[in-house]
């Protein structure tokens, strides 16, 4: 169990260093020179040599790399080219944002998914589990801007019930907080419930088929029993794989649900930092997005180890 | 055929869509007798058995009825609920496959104590000990110990003699095993078949033991039914259908697996062809398409000759005629 | 519909409690066909005709409803609604098949080498590609964006590489199983050449994998597309695009909500089509899948 904890602790380090090292390279071989981009054509040479020196682009690539890197070591991320902010707390306050939204679409897919998945797989046979089955299908078919398209047509221009867009902090207004939060929450949750939804009625379809279910059956427990008793913990191993990829799906997916919902999250500083040729700040949300999926993973493989205890011995 | 009649079933039929599996399987066990039905791959043995439970998979129907001592109605017709109830006390069972038969993510220990908590009155504690006091029963080395363990820790052997507490942990009066030394070790089967026998011989319980082993059959039971394309074909007392098999099939069977005589030969003797798919079986005599004895009279359905549905044969060419015995 | 496996109770095993499965893979296979047929049908159609130039701006005749002149209506500037879908089908599947395209001449040989590679090969390799699963389509695709500027190769290209290492790790794993198999080791023992087994037993063998997969990364594709054509990184205007068409669409959501609508089915459609040919397709090639205990 120590073996494979520490096992999964080496592969996420070098999962870490090597992406730092493709992130910094893809950036790195750029046509052109990232003082000359931010700044524009029509900016003088001298003008651009000077955001070399300052920045330390003129010194070769493995320097930049090695202390891009040791910044992140020390959560500092540098500084704009543009803005000359630092952009370590401008990612941190972007974070939290985007945190809030994918975590309660996170909950919205669980608490849609589970319970319907269940239904499904124990009525697959009846019209109504294909019917739900077919509906879910249309649901993952329908990207999540879309979703959020219709849900401002309906909730907001329709019906006027909540904000088309924008953005309270909790600590502001907390109502307010809500009110905008639920459409792009619900809009991301949603289509990720449906993703979801399958996979856990596929799960829970493979564990009604176990011999272990039909023991307990016969040991006098109904089909729901068996199921909830034997089949959850079991079905659930999957389903959190699942879980993993779709958590780093939703981070990036709330770039796009943010522009929809003018939400400043780390979607939008990246778009911006796009828009502007920002390229540090390019390379640092890159980094950030990608080192909270390579932690989500990590994450996963170590709840393996408390759910299934065949993995808890298998290397003892 | 005196005692108390455990198990009754009459006229069960059971079926997919309009495919036919089981045909008119009628038979009863008492109270501390072990019945074996025996048959090949594809016969319907195990269906028997599910049916008796209740366990048949949704969309297979089954007609007929199936009466158990204790239990009001045909449990054919019982619901869910009610069903759930008589599982894992007046009737349990073991299965085939004993790697997958037990939760892999719970201790071994809580499976069995499970099944006394849902059939009595009694605390957490007391469950548990009765627990560790069933697989001491079932000889498993350090009881107290493999109470804690996990399926995945204990051998094949092992964990189905967890399977086999289980099913005792209620006193059931009638266990149901389907092949549960099939997939052992030759080694292991003696152990588990003795543990079965001792478990139902010491509860005086009913066994109905399915498998395609003949000398399974004889070490283990008193009675035996020749299952053959979802009819019973031959029934009677072990020693008698064992060394005057009258339906062909049997006879067959039983040449089949006829070792000594396998010797003498040279060769072993197989019956001609092969089991059909479920369902495909010729109408009239089930076994006629690979019977060597098979005439135009074998198209209508032989009726059952004997003096009981315990003892009998459903055959118009029955083997052992005259009382010389073939050459 | 109810197909009922011959093999089972034939086989003597005891019938799964959760009951014989049934399949809807016919039901599958067909929707989706029938949806895909669709999306190409009205890519074809946009080659030869369109009611009107999906480009035209017609000051005179903006924002009309639906009617016979305008199936669909017009959008701010004009033009036709229903023209632009059509040509949007044709930048779509265009999209869908140069990614799926990258992606699957990379994949499948990688994956095929992945399987028949030594370990000190293949480890590393699928680790690498592990690694590149955090890099899903749509970032890629931006980062690529913010170096070279949104364009439809550039988003072709970046979704391409995203769908290589779901792909590889299919081809991979079919290709081992392919690889365990008795002729297989028999050609191996005649002393085949590697590359001959790898071309005339593992390639065909694992084709109807690779084509299920095609189907999946296709729908993948598409919304890829469509997401980054509603930022603005995917295809540049004037050429129509489903996702765009749905950008422009948000200004107008209190006027015209209709203008979402029609993009927004037909990304629906498509992905949904690509979708069930792919359930379908796998169901078919197979059956246990679904069968299995």
């Amino acid at each position: 169990m120590l073996l494979r904890i520490l096992r999964r602790t080496g592969i996420l380090l070098a999962s870490l260093v090597a992406s730092t090292v493709l992130v910094f390279a893809f950036m790195a071989v750029l046509p052109g020179d990232p003082a000359r981009v931010a700044l524009g054509v029509n900016a003088s040479d001298e003008a651009v040599g000077q955001l070399r020196r300052e920045f330390g682009l003129d010194r070769p690539l493995a320097a930049q790399y090695l202390s891009w890197i040791g910044g992140l070591a020390r959560f500092d991320l540098g500084t704009s080219y543009i803005s000359h902010a630092p952009i370590g707390p401008q990612i941190a306050d972007r974070l939290m944002v985007t945190l809030w939204l994918v975590v309660t679409a996170m909950v919205i897919a669980l608490v849609v998914a589970v319970p319907l998945g269940t239904v499904m797989a124990m009525r697959h046979r009846r019209p109504s589990g294909v019917l739900l089955s077919a509906l879910s299908q249309v649901g993952v078919a329908v990207p999540a801007f879309l979703a959020g398209i219709l849900l401002i047509t309906v909730f907001a221009i329709g019906l006027g019930w909540l904000p088309a867009n924008g953005w309270t902090p909790p600590d502001q207004d907390p109502v307010m907080f809500v009110k905008q939060l639920t459409l792009p929450a619900l809009s991301l949750g949603i289509v990720q419930a449906a993703v979801l939804t399958r996979y856990v009625r596929s799960a829970i379809l493979d564990v009604m088929r176990e011999d272990y279910i039909r023991t307990a059956r016969a040991k006098g427990l109904t089909p729901t029993q068996a199921l909830r008793r034997h089949g959850m913990r079991n079905a659930s191993i999957p389903v959190i794989t699942v879980l993993g990829l779709q958590l780093a799906t939703l981070l990036i997916g709330a770039v796009v649900v943010e522009r929809v919902f003018v939400i400043p999250g780390l979607g939008s500083l990246l778009l911006d930092a796009v828009s502007n040729r920002d390229l540090i700040v390019v390379q640092d949300v890159v980094m950030v997005l990608v080192l909270a999926v390579l932690v989500v993973n990590f994450v996963v493989d170590l709840l393996y180890l408390v759910i299934d205890p065949r993995l808890q011995v298998s290397s003892r | 055929m005196s005692g108390q009649r455990v198990l009754q079933v009459e006229g069960l039929d059971v079926s997919v869509g309009r495919r036919g599996l089981l045909h008119d399987v009628t038979f009863s066990i008492d109270r501390g007798e072990r019945v074996g039905l025996i048959g090949e791959s594809g016969s319907g043995k195990s269906l028997t058995g599910l049916a008796v439970l209740g366990l048949l998979p949704e969309d297979v129907h089954a007609r007929g009825t199936v009466a158990l001592a204790g239990v009001d109605g045909n449990l054919l017709e019982l619901d869910e609920r009610r069903l759930s109830h008589i599982r894992g006390r007046e009737v349990a069972m073991v299965f085939q496959e004993p790697m997958t038969a037990l939760n892999p993510t719970s201790r071994v220990g809580d499976q069995v104590a499970e099944a006394i908590l849902l059939h009595r009155r009694c605390s957490r504690g007391e469950a548990r000990r009765a627990a560790v006091e069933l697989l001491d029963q079932v000889a498993l080395p350090a009881p107290a110990e493999a109470a804690r363990a996990y399926p995945h820790q204990l051998s094949g052997g092992q964990r189905q003699r967890v399977v086999l507490a289980i099913a005792l942990a209620n006193d059931p009066e009638l266990l149901v095993c389907d092949e549960p030394t099939t997939a052992l070790d030759v080694t292991v089967q003696a152990l588990v078949l003795d543990l079965v026998v001792r478990g139902v011989t010491a509860r005086d319980s009913a066994l109905l033991f399915i498998t395609h082993d003949l000398s399974v059959v004889a070490t283990v039971c008193e009675r035996v039914l020749v299952m053959y394309g979802g009819r019973i074909v031959e029934a009677g007392p072990v020693e008698e259908v064992f060394r005057r098999p009258r339906h062909r099939y049997t006879q067959g069977l039983l040449e089949a697996s006829d070792l000594e005589q396998a010797q003498e030969h040279t060769r072993l003797r197989t019956i001609p062809g092969s089991v059909p798919p479920a369902g495909r079986f010729p109408a009239g005599c089930v076994f006629r398409n690979r019977c060597t004895h098979a005439t135009r009279e074998c198209e209508t359905l032989p009726p059952w000759t004997g003096p009981s549905p315990e003892q009998g044969y459903a055959c118009f060419h029955p083997a052992h005629e005259t009382a010389q015995v073939g050459s | 519909m109810s197909r009922i496996d011959p093999g089972i109770g034939a086989a003597g095993e005891p019938l799964p409690v959760g009951g014989l499965p049934r399949r809807r893979a016919g039901a599958s296979l067909l929707v989706g066909a029938v949806l895909v047929g669709l999306v190409v049908a009205a890519a074809l159609v946009s080659f030869v005709w369109t009611p009107y130039d999906p480009t035209l701006v017609d000051a005179s005749s903006r924002l009309q409803t639906m009617s016979a002149r305008h199936l669909f209506g017009t959008d701010k500037f004009g033009r036709d609604v229903f023209s632009q879908i059509l040509v949007g089908a044709r930048t779509t599947l265009f999209v869908g098949i140069v990614a799926v395209g990258v992606a699957g001449v990379i994949a499948v040989p990688l994956g095929i080498v992945a399987a028949m590679a030594p370990r000190w090969f293949a480890e590393p390799l699928m680790r690498l590609l592990d690694l590149l699963l955090a890099f899903p389509a749509l970032l890629l695709a931006i980062m690529f964006s913010a170096v070279y500027g949104g364009s439809t190769l550039v988003a072709m290209i970046a979704i391409g590489i995203a769908s290589i290492p779901s792909f590889v790790r299919v081809v991979r794993s079919g290709s081992l199983q392919v690889l365990s198999t008795e002729y297989v080791l028999a050609a191996r023992a005649a002393g085949r050449r590697p590359v001959a087994i790898g071309w005339r037993h593992v390639l065909p063998n694992v084709s109807s994998l690779v084509i299920v997969q095609a189907s999946v990364a296709f729908a993948i594709a598409i919304l890829a597309e469509a997401a980054l054509s509603f930022l603005g990184y995917g295809t540049p205007p004037p050429v129509p695009s489903w996702g765009r068409m749905l950008q422009e669409s948000q200004e107008m959501l209190f006027t015209a909500p209709r203008l979402a609508v029609f993009p927004g089915v037909a990304i629906a459609v498509a992905v949904l089509g690509f979708n069930l040919l792919g359930d379908g397709l796998r169901d078919r090639y197979d059956p246990k899948l679904e069968d299995r205990r």
